[in-house]
C-alpha cells in the first residue's frame, strides 16, 4: 500500500486510519500520508463493508428492493425508501394520496432531525467532547419512540411503499410529535451553550476544512456540505416533491465555506425541519394512506430517475427496466460518496485534528458510501 | 483530640523502644511504603469511580450502579478484570523499554506522594526543597510516556508520545512559574512552611488578583501536564485511538491508567497546598472565634475536601470541553500563558517586596 502513493517522500509517515478507528464512525479506511502532524495526502479505501446492494436489488421485485435500501444510509432510511418508492411510482404513474404525501414529508423531516442530532453528538465526540452525545440522544430517542409506534422499527423503517405508506399513523402520533417539538425547543439553547459558543470548539472549526463554492460544485458535493459553501442545492426547493412545494421553509445557506459553516447549516436545518413539521402536523388530510396498486408491479420498459434530499444530500435512484418484475439495473447516487471525495482536498495541509474535525462535518455514513 | 502527629509519634517511640534504631528506621520505611502503596491503590479505585460518576452526572445518566451499593465496587471489579487479562507485548516492540515504561510512569507518581502534607503533622518526607522536588520528579513522567510510545512499534503511539513530549515540556514552564509566585510569597520551598504561611488566610484570598491569575494558569497547566481533556492530545481517542498506550493491555495498561489518576490527585493536592492552604482550615485574619470553630474540622478533611474539589473541577473540564489542536495547544502556552505568568510573577514579586498582601 505504501508503494501506491506516489508522493511519499523520505521521512513521511503513512498511517492507516481505519477501518477500525473511533473517528471514522464505522469502517472507513483512510490511508493518510503525514509529515509530522501535517497531512500531505488522504486516500480513502472503500469496499470494507461493500454488500452489493445494487446487485441485490436487481434480483428483487419492485416492492422488495425498497427494504434493502434502508440499510444504505441507515440514519435516513425513511428518505431512502421514499426516493425508491417515488422512482417506482414515476414508472407506474401512481398518484400518491394526499394523506400519504403529508405522512411521508413528516417522516422525512423527523428523520432529518434525528440524523442531525446524531451527527451533532458524534461531531462533538470527534473533537473530544463526550457529553453532547448524550444530550443529543435524549432528543433523538424521542423521535425513535415516535417512529417505533408508527413503523414498528427504530432504525430500518421500511415504511414507505410504492403508492403511499405501509400503515396508517398511530393515534398518538400527532400528540407525541407536538410533545417532541416542545421538548426540542426547550433544549435548543443548550446546544449553543454546550458546543457552538465554546471558544475551543470555534477555534477547532473556524477556517478549517476550506471548500470553495467552485470546488464544492466540481466534487459533486450536495446537502449541507455544498450549502455550507454557498451552493444552492436543496432538492426540496429546486425540484419539490410531495408537499414540499406547499410548505414554507428556507434553504439554509452559509458562505463561510469552512467546517463551522457546515456545522451551523445543520443546526439551522433542524429548525427548518421543525418549521415544516409544525405546519403539517395539524393539517394531515384524511383519506387513504396508500394508493390502490396491483399485487405484482411491472415497470414499463424505460429509464426512471427520482431524487430526494436526505440528511446528507441528494440521493438519486436510477432504474432501468426491461418491463419485467425486477429492475434490469439499479444505480444509487449516494450523497456520502461524492462528499467523501472532497475530503482529501479539504484536509490536505491541515493537522490530524483538523482531519477528524472535517470528517465530522462531512457526516459520513459508511454503508451509504460502500453500498 | 487525637491528631495524626500523636499517632506517628507514638509509633515512632514504640519502634525505637522495642528495636535498635537501624531496625526501627527500616520498619518505619516499610510501614510508610505499605501505606503509600495502599493509598495509591485506594485513590486509584476511588478516583476512577468518581470520574465515572461525575461523567454520568454531566451526561444525564446513572453511571455504574450494579456492582455493590450504588456501584461502589465497580472499579474493584474492573481491576480484577484487568489483572486477569493477558499482558500482550506486540511483535517488533522493544520488549525491555515497553515493559519498563508503565513502571516508570507509576514510580514517578508514587515518588510525588512523598512531600505532600495530608494532614497536620502527617507528611512522609518534609523535604526543605519540596516544591523543587515536585517539579523535578514530575518531569520524569514524560520519559516514561515517550518510552511507551517509542517502544510500542506503533505509529499512533509514536505520534501520541511526541505530542505528549511537546506538551508536557511546554506546560511545565507555566506550571513552574505559577508555583514560583507562591514560593515568592511564602519565602520557602518547603511545603510545610508554605502551609504554615497560610495560617491567617489562604494565598488565593490573601494574594489579590495576581495569585488568582497564577492559580488559573496553574490549573490549566497541570491539566495539560496530566494529559487530561481538553489537553488529552497524547491519547486523543478520536484521532490516535489511544495515543501512547494503544498497545498496552492487562496490568500494564492498568498501571498507566492508575498513574494518570494518581497524577491528577497529586497535582490537585499541590494546588490545594499552594493556593488553598493544604490542611490549613479556613482562617480569616484576626477573627479568633471563627478560626477556632474552623479548627474543629479535622485537618485531613480540609486537605481532602480541597483536593477533591480541584479534582472535580478538572473532571468537569474533561466532560464539557472539546479537545484543542496541537498547534493551538502550543500557541496557548507559548503566546499567552507563558508571557502572562512571567509578568504575573513580576507583579507577585513586587507585591511580596512591598508587603501588599494581607
Amino acid at each position: 500500500m505504501i508503494e501506491e502513493i506516489g508522493t511519499t517522500a523520505e521521512g513521511d509517515l503513512v498511517i492507516n486510519i481505519g477501518p477500525q478507528h473511533p473517528a471514522t464512525h464505522g469502517v472507513l479506511h483512510l490511508v493518510v500520508t503525514l509529515n509530522g502532524e501535517t497531512i500531505k495526502k488522504i486516500e480513502p479505501h472503500l469496499g470494507y463493508i461493500h454488500r452489493s446492494i445494487e446487485k441485490m436489488c436487481e434480483s428483487l421485485s419492485y416492492r422488495q428492493f425498497i427494504y434493502v435500501t434502508s440499510r444504505m444510509d441507515y440514519l435516513s432510511s425513511h428518505i431512502n425508501n421514499h426516493a425508491c418508492a417515488m422512482c417506482v411510482e414515476k414508472g407506474l404513474q401512481i398518484e400518491v394520496p394526499p394523506r400519504a404525501q403529508v405522512i411521508r414529508v413528516l417522516m422525512d423531516e423527523l428523520t432529518r432531525i434525528a440524523s442531525h442530532e446524531l451527527w451533532w453528538g458524534a461531531m462533538a465526540m470527534d473533537l473530544g467532547a463526550f457529553t453532547p452525545f448524550f444530550h443529543a440522544f435524549r432528543e433523538r430517542e424521542t423521535i425513535n419512540d415516535i417512529m417505533e409506534e408508527t413503523c414498528g422499527a427504530r432504525l430500518t423503517m421500511n415504511y414507505m411503499v410504492p403508492g403511499g405508506v405501509m400503515a396508517d399513523l398511530h393515534p398518538n402520533f400527532q400528540k407525541r410529535v407536538k410533545d417532541f417539538i416542545a421538548l426540542y425547543k426547550s433544549k435548543i439553547s443548550e446546544y449553543d451553550e454546550l458546543v457552538t459558543g465554546n471558544i475551543i470548539f470555534q477555534g477547532r472549526m473556524k477556517d478549517v476544512g476550506f471548500l470553495s463554492k467552485e470546488d464544492a460544485i466540481s466534487y459533486g458535493c450536495t446537502g449541507p456540505i455544498a450549502r455550507g459553501s454557498g451552493v444552492s442545492c436543496d432538492i426540496r426547493k429546486l425540484y419539490p416533491y410531495e408537499v414540499y412545494g406547499q410548505v414554507e421553509f428556507d434553504e439554509v445557506l452559509e458562505t463561510r465555506c469552512d467546517s463551522f459553516g457546515r456545522y451551523l447549516i445543520r443546526l439551522r436545518e433542524m429548525q427548518q425541519s421543525i418549521r415544516i413539521i409544525e405546519q403539517l402536523i395539524d393539517n394531515i388530510p384524511g383519506g387513504d394512506f396508500q394508493a390502490k396498486t396491483k399485487a405484482v408491479l411491472k415497470l414499463p420498459k424505460g429509464e426512471f430517475y427520482a431524487r430526494a434530499e436526505t440528511a446528507r444530500g441528494e440521493l438519486g435512484v436510477y432504474i432501468i427496466s426491461e418491463g419485467g418484475t425486477t429492475p434490469y439495473r439499479i444505480k444509487f447516487r449516494s450523497p456520502g460518496f461524492s462528499n467523501l471525495s472532497a475530503l482529501d482536498h479539504m484536509a490536505r495541509g491541515g493537522k490530524i485534528g483538523d482531519l477528524v474535525a472535517t470528517m465530522g462535518t462531512l457526516d459520513l455514513v459508511i454503508p451509504d458510501i460502500d453500498r | 483530640m487525637l491528631s495524626f502527629h500523636s499517632i506517628t509519634d507514638s509509633i515512632d517511640s514504640w519502634l525505637n523502644h522495642t528495636f535498635s534504631p537501624t531496625v526501627a528506621l527500616l520498619l518505619e520505611c516499610t510501614i510508610v511504603a505499605i501505606a503509600a502503596i495502599a493509598l495509591f491503590a485506594t485513590l486509584g479505585l476511588v478516583l476512577v469511580l468518581m470520574e465515572r460518576k461525575v461523567a454520568a452526572f454531566m451526561q444525564i445518566r446513572m453511571g455504574p450502579n450494579r456492582v455493590g451499593p450504588k456501584g461502589m465496587f465497580q472499579s474493584l471489579a474492573d481491576t480484577i478484570k484487568l489483572v486477569m487479562k493477558e499482558g500482550l507485548t506486540p511483535d517488533g516492540a522493544d520488549k525491555f523499554l515497553f515493559n519498563l515504561a508503565p513502571f516508570i510512569v507509576m514510580i514517578v507518581a508514587m515518588l510525588l506522594l512523598a512531600p505532600i502534607g495530608f494532614a497536620s503533622g502527617f507528611q512522609i518526607w518534609d523535604i526543605n526543597i519540596g516544591v523543587l522536588y515536585i517539579s523535578a520528579i514530575s518531569s520524569i513522567s514524560v520519559i516514561g510516556i515517550l518510552m511507551a510510545g517509542w517502544a510500542s512499534n506503533n505509529k499512533y503511539s509514536l505520534l501520541g508520545a511526541m505530542r505528549s513530549g511537546a506538551q508536557i515540556v511546554s506546560y511545565e514552564l507555566s506550571a513552574g512559574l505559577s508555583i514560583l509566585s507562591i514560593v515568592v510569597l511564602s519565602g520557602s520551598l518547603q511545603l510545610s512552611d508554605i502551609v504554615g504561611a497560610q495560617s491567617n488566610g489562604w494565598w488565593i484570598f490573601k494574594g489579590h488578583i495576581p495569585v488568582i491569575i497564577s492559580f488559573v494558569i496553574f490549573i490549566i497547566a497541570v491539566t495539560a501536564e496530566t494529559n487530561r481533556a481538553p489537553f488529552d492530545l497524547a491519547e486523543a481517542e478520536s484521532e490516535l485511538t489511544a495515543g501512547f498506550h494503544t498497545e498496552y493491555s492487562g496490568m500494564k495498561f492498568a498501571l498507566i491508567f492508575l498513574a494518570e489518576y494518581i497524577n491528577i490527585f497529586i497535582v490537585c493536592a499541590i494546588g490545594a497546598t499552594l493556593f488553598f492552604g493544604g490542611w490549613m482550615p479556613l482562617h480569616i485574619g484576626n477573627w479568633q472565634s471563627f478560626n477556632h470553630i474552623m479548627d474543629y474540622i479535622p485537618s485531613s478533611l480540609w486537605f481532602f475536601g480541597k483536593t477533591f474539589f480541584l479534582i472535580f473541577v478538572i473532571m468537569w473540564f474533561r466532560w464539557t470541553f472539546p479537545r484543542l489542536r496541537i498547534d493551538q495547544l502550543l500557541q496557548l502556552e507559548w503566546k499567552y500563558l507563558l508571557p502572562i505568568s512571567m509578568v504575573n510573577l513580576l507583579l507577585v514579586t513586587v507585591m511580596a517586596i512591598m508587603g501588599w498582601y494581607f
